[in-house]
């Protein structure tokens, strides 16, 4: 061996490297393995590599000598610095770099030369070489390090220096003893901590060389990729600590876990080889992994659940402590459950935590669930639904498909790649579960993706279309909802235009409950919208989506007058007192068949009677009872000179009612009240819609309502005489356009008094309007009073 | 202090009756004469009380802080919950929870 001279900072990281591959702290022999692999780290062609071995004689001697080691090392220096390998260029080539090593080591290599020269205690490239697993002391692992080593021995023909891989346990400390300079007696248990996993490492190398049929010393090795990265595990600690996992895994795999199998050990000696990252996951303990994954959970792409995992990684005996960090590390979404990857995360923490290596801080890449499908895709298999949700017992993947779209947008996106969704997917499992759940409640209706009460807008046609969205989207909450909110919202809302469409909760309920009809019927559904608006004039409107088509106006207004009926017909039903004013004119439209043209007085009266809150009742009757009308126009005709009185009757009858009702609940009250002042607007509107509008189209809304009266008719007694009055005025109202022919003028008298009737009414509705809003105010107060008691209820 | 801040905790919730996820209960009023610290409660769906005590000298923390606090440890500690090996009631030894509070802490004083 030629002489040898080495600069200081080349002695110094010359001493690590050496120590660093004197494994058994021979300080004289290294390992060849380690050598090999450090060589490979230089990054040089094997060729190269052969030829320095052959150069400082290592071939030779069958193993590294210190000086052959420095010389190899001085020749890779030269090597990488371009010169041709002499062995005169030991000490001929002058200034030469300090060889480089695979990149991360080279860096800590480089930090190691610059620290040499600045600082002889870097050791900080070996710090992390090979942390000394903790648990080395563990007798068990000496065995199965016995068992490795020796199959390592016998499949290792190409190390003869395959030292004695005396399972020394490293002692704990061997991190931060190899943080220290190895040189130092601490290094001496870092070379024996080195050993460990040197030996382990090397069965890997030869393992893969084996595998590889690698024929060279060198090319033995395992691949360069696994080699540097051992050396980059040099480099970093986690590199290391894959090293030492790998082995304790396979001690592990044997001893603490009793699934371990012979196989299963050789298999996992053989996946421990470490890739670039050293935290990766080899593919065989992959399957592994997911053949643990099958014994807990059959269903590959289904979770374990928080309690199953304890219990398995609990036969692990590690600290419960760890096992929580592991646990935290691993349950990426943080669901309590563990899905394929997060199961193969942990378990690799676990192994690696068993052979002694620290537990991150945060999960590594490698370990990180999307990249461990990257990694594995033929493991985990099928991408698209994967990531546990297909199996999960979350919200069924069609479900999540269909509701996804509209619930996250990017759920199309991720599902293209397959890595970034079971990325996604599982970070955000627990955030999709929620969504999915609530996708799942609705129907899986793509346009009841969005199924929450929407503020229901105040123009018809708007509510139409809310109506037909809370329809389409069927879904419980919103149909539920949005009654219950068309009903609890204020009550006091627009009445011009939506007591024309309020109508009686009952019906909108009704029509909500069976989507169907209203979609059978628009008038119902208007009204049902109206109703909506009347319960909830700005109340959050029913349902967000695309409502259809609003109805057309006409038919709109017409509706309104329908619902009005309604309305009264619901609100009677309602109201105790069921006074409330209804349309006058709407009553006696429906009647004209057998309203005898009385005269234009008594519709006119019949409006002003029906201003008052008794329309409603009229109504009811009026359809089922067309004799009536004959009566009720007699009547009507009658009470036609009473109007007023009977005006300022019916007011007062409203407010008694409306106070008979306050004691009985505000609520309820708010609701009649509301619903009295909605028909009562409505009935104005309509009335004046009524007297507006061609005869003709009025009675027909007429006729609905008092078909819809005719539901609340039972619960209205008081309403006959007024519905009475009702018919007779809607009664003399269609026989007016029958006398068209016959008298102009009558129908041009009957015009002026629908006229007046709806200025009566609209002063009435305003009445009532004003009414129902102090009718509100004690409610508010009572609820207040009320939550004011409750809480001395619980104490 | 912080039992009887506990004290004042219960109460609320007593009295809270309906609105029990209270995310934000600041009570300011507790202010010793010479402790000089604000104590700020919190609770959850589950009951779990989180008490904050904070000192007066450094400049008053917003409620808004408080209140992203809260929400912060609030979601530090569901994951807490999540994980199996943690029984409830234990003292929380999670590395990464932890980690949050002391960030947290760090970036309000």
């Amino acid at each position: 061996m030629e002489g040898l001279t080495l600069s200081d900072a080349e002695q110094k990281y010359y001493s690590d490297l050496f120590s660093y591959c004197d494994i058994e702290s021979t300080k004289k022999v290294v390992v060849n393995g380690r050598v090999l692999e450090l060589f490979r780290a230089a990054q040089l062609p094997n060729d190269v590599v052969l030829q320095i071995m052959e150069l400082c004689g290592a071939t030779r001697l069958g193993y590294f000598g210190r000086s052959q080691f420095y010389i190899a090392l001085k020749l890779v220096a030269v090597a990488q610095s371009g010169f041709p390998l002499r062995v005169e260029s030991i000490n001929t080539v002058k200034d030469l770099p300090l060889p480089r090593f695979v990149a991360s080591k080279n860096e800590q290599e480089a930090r190691h030369a610059t620290s040499y020269s600045s600082d002889s205690e870097n050791q900080g490239s070996y710090s992390g070489v090979i942390p000394p697993p903790p648990g080395r002391g563990q007798v068990k692992k000496g065995s199965v390090s016995h068992d490795t080593v020796q199959p390592r021995t016998s499949a290792d023909q190409q190390e003869p220096t395959s030292p004695v891989v005396s399972p020394q346990q490293s002692p704990p400390t061997s991190p931060h003893t190899w943080r220290k300079h190895n040189r130092h007696s601490s290094g001496g248990n870092n070379e024996r901590s080195l050993a460990g996993p040197g030996p382990f490492w090397s069965p890997f190398g030869e393992a893969q060389s084996g595998s590889s049929a690698g024929d060279a010393v060198w090319s033995g090795h395992s691949p360069p990729p696994p080699q540097e990265n051992w050396v980059s595990f040099a480099d970093t600690p986690p590199t290391s600590t894959l090293l030492t996992m790998h082995p304790a895994s396979v001690q592990d795999q044997t001893t603490v876990r009793t699934v371990a199998s012979a196989t299963t050990a050789n298999e996992i000696r053989r996946q421990s080889s470490s890739y670039d990252d050293p935290w990766k996951i080899t593919d065989e303990q992959r399957q592994y992994y997911v053949n643990q994954f099958k014994t807990i959970q059959p269903d590959l792409n289904g979770f374990i659940p928080g309690s199953a995992a304890k219990e398995f990684f609990t036969k692990s005996k590690l600290p419960i402590l760890e096992l929580s960090h592991i646990w935290e590390l691993s349950d990426f979404d943080k669901d309590g459950a563990l899905t394929l990857d997060e199961f193969c995360a942990a378990f690799h923490l676990v192994v690696a935590r068993k052979n002694g290596y620290d537990l991150p801080e945060k999960l590594p890449e490698s370990l990180m669930p999307k990249l461990i499908d990257l990694e594995d895709s033929a493991d985990v298999g099928d991408q698209p639904g994967e990531v546990g949700y297909s199996g999960s017992p979350a919200e069924a993947p069609p479900s999540k498909s269909p509701s996804m779209p509209s619930l996250n947008q990017t759920w199309p996106e991720l599902n293209q790649s397959s890595e970034q969704w079971e990325t996604f997917s599982e970070r955000s499992s627990s955030s999709q579960t929620l969504t999915q759940f609530d996708s799942n409640i609705a129907p899986a209706d793509p346009d009841t993706a969005i199924v929450h009460p929407v503020p229901i807008r105040m123009t018809p046609s708007k509510i139409h279309m809310q109506e037909m969205e809370l329809k389409r989207t069927g879904s419980d909450h919103t149909n539920p909802t949005s009654p219950l909110l068309v009903k609890s919202s204020d009550l006091s809302e627009e009445n011009k235009i939506n007591s024309s469409v309020k109508f009686a909760s009952g019906n909108t309920v009704d029509g909500y409950s069976s989507s169907d009809s209203f979609t059978s019927d628009p008038e119902q559904i208007g009204s049902n919208v109206t109703r909506q608006r009347s319960h909830s004039g700005t109340s959050p409107d029913n349902t967000a989506p695309p409502p259809p088509p609003p109805r057309p106006q006409p038919s709109h207004s017409r509706s309104s007058s329908l619902d009005m009926n309604r309305s009264f017909t619901v609100t009677t039903g309602q109201q105790q007192a069921g006074v409330v004013a209804q349309p006058p004119a709407v009553p006696p439209r429906p009647q004209p068949s057998q309203a005898p043209g009385p005269t234009v007085h008594r519709p006119v009266d019949a409006d002003g009677l029906m201003t008052h809150t008794s329309t409603s009742p009229q109504q009811i009757p009026e359809q089922p009872n067309f004799a009536d009308f004959s009566q009720f126009e007699v009547f009507a005709a009658s009470n036609v000179n009473e109007e007023q009185d009977d005006e300022a009757e019916k007011h007062s009858e409203v407010l008694p009612v409306e106070k008979a009702s306050d004691p009985a609940s505000s609520l309820r009250v708010a609701k009649t009240d509301s619903k009295i002042e909605e028909k009562t607007a409505a009935s104005v509107p309509a009335n004046v819609s009524k007297g507006t509008t061609p005869l003709a189209p009025p009675p027909k809304p007429v006729r609905r309502r008092l078909k819809s009266e005719d539901e609340l008719r039972p619960d209205v007694d008081e309403h006959t005489q007024k519905t009475g009055v009702l018919a007779a005025v809607l009664a003399s109202q269609p026989s007016i356009p029958r006398s068209i022919g016959k008298d102009k003028k009558a129908i041009q008298a009957s015009i002026r008094r629908n006229k007046e009737t709806n200025t009566v009414l609209a002063r009435l509705n305003s009445e009532l309007q004003q009414q129902l809003k102090d009718v509100l105010e004690e409610r508010i107060s009572l609820e207040v009073q009320l939550e004011q008691l409750r809480p001395f209820s619980h104490l | 202090m912080v039992h009887t801040s506990l004290d004042v905790v219960d109460e609320k919730i007593s009295t809270m009756g309906k609105a029990l996820v209270d995310q934000r209960e600041l009570y300011l009023g507790l202010l010793y004469p010479t402790e000089d610290y604000k104590v700020y409660g919190y609770v959850t769906n589950s009951k779990v009380k989180f008490v904050m005590v904070v000192d007066s000298s450094n400049t008053a923390l917003r409620d808004n802080e408080i209140r992203s606090m809260f929400r912060k440890l609030h979601n530090s500690y569901t994951d807490v919950m999540c994980n199996p090996f943690y029984n409830p009631g234990d003292r929380i030894q999670s590395r990464a929870f932890d980690s949050m509070v002391t960030s947290m802490m760090i970036q309000v004083c």
